[in-house]
């Protein structure tokens, strides 16, 4: 199943809108409550990021009872030192968005630490793209 | 410790789920940072903040967080307390600032979870770990 949904950056007031639909059809599919948590956290960081550095972009989720694979696409400034970007604590989020509450610098270190496997691809002047897995644990796995 | 008793420790106002009073909670943390929020991941857990705004209704839903407390008297708009009551989360009010609230839920015996998660370790071992229960 394919999940789609733009993302505009700036817009603050439908932010997360698109993380919390993925949550839902992810418990509408039958997903345990911590597996959809993940996914729901690391999909509302990567949309939340288009918010705040981008122009615009797709959050796109394909959800199969084994995985889940987010990709978060975005038309944006880019990273330039994305190793730096990974650090925790390193944000360039400015003032104004900081009085909200964002700017933490843990957005891409919570998107890995969450992910099965996280990959991120940017190029300055262009965007960025983010591919995060996470794995479906088998049901009989589940305590 | 169950969230009505969190109300009388915090001597604190409750502005929405009122259906919600008897939900257990087993943990708490304290931020004002969307992003420290989320680095947390576990079951039946409590969120004490300064932070009024509606995206940390936003990541308390993605949490599942069973509640949040706006200390140092601080009172959401209209808008924000629908969103809780659309999610389905007890939003408390109290006068103590965060540093006093966290300690009197914790002198009751609410704990947090543990150390914070180390950066690159095993998501699975850390404090942000996933084997929590649903």
């Amino acid at each position: 199943m394919l999940l789609e949904c733009p993302v505009t950056g700036e817009d603050f007031q439908a932010a997360g809108e698109a993380a919390a639909r993925l949550k839902r059809t992810l418990r509408q599919l039958g997903i345990d409550a911590a597996t959809a948590r993940r996914a729901a956290i690391v999909a509302y960081e990567a949309e939340m990021n288009i918010v705040i550095h981008a122009f615009r972009g797709v959050l796109s989720v394909d959800i199969s009872p084994e995985r889940i694979e987010i990709l978060a696409d975005d038309e944006g400034p880019g990273i330039p030192d994305i190793a730096l970007a990974m650090q925790e604590g390193y944000s360039t989020a400015p003032e104004y968005i900081r009085e909200m509450g964002f700017g933490a610098g843990l957005g891409l270190p919570n998107m890995r630490r969450y992910s099965d496997e996280f990959h991120i691809e940017s190029t300055v002047g262009r965007g960025t793209s983010v591919r995060m897995v996470i794995n479906v644990p088998s049901k009989g796995s589940l305590a | 410790m169950r969230v009505r008793d969190v109300m009388r420790i915090l001597d604190a106002t409750l502005l929405t789920g009122e259906d919600k009073l008897d939900q257990e909670i087993e943990a708490a943390c304290g931020c004002d940072l969307i992003s420290d929020l989320l680095a947390f991941t576990k079951a039946r857990m409590l969120v004490l903040t300064g932070l009024v705004t509606p995206q940390i209704i936003r990541a308390a839903e993605m949490m599942d967080l069973l509640g949040i407390v706006f200390v140092r008297g601080k009172k959401p708009t209209p808008d924000i307390l629908a969103m809780a009551a659309e999610a389905g989360i007890p939003v408390l009010c109290t006068s103590y600032p965060l540093y006093e609230s966290a300690g009197l839920l914790f002198e009751a015996g609410l704990r947090g979870r543990c150390a914070w998660p180390q950066a690159g370790g095993d998501p699975h071992d850390a404090c942000g770990g996933t084997r929590d229960a649903p």
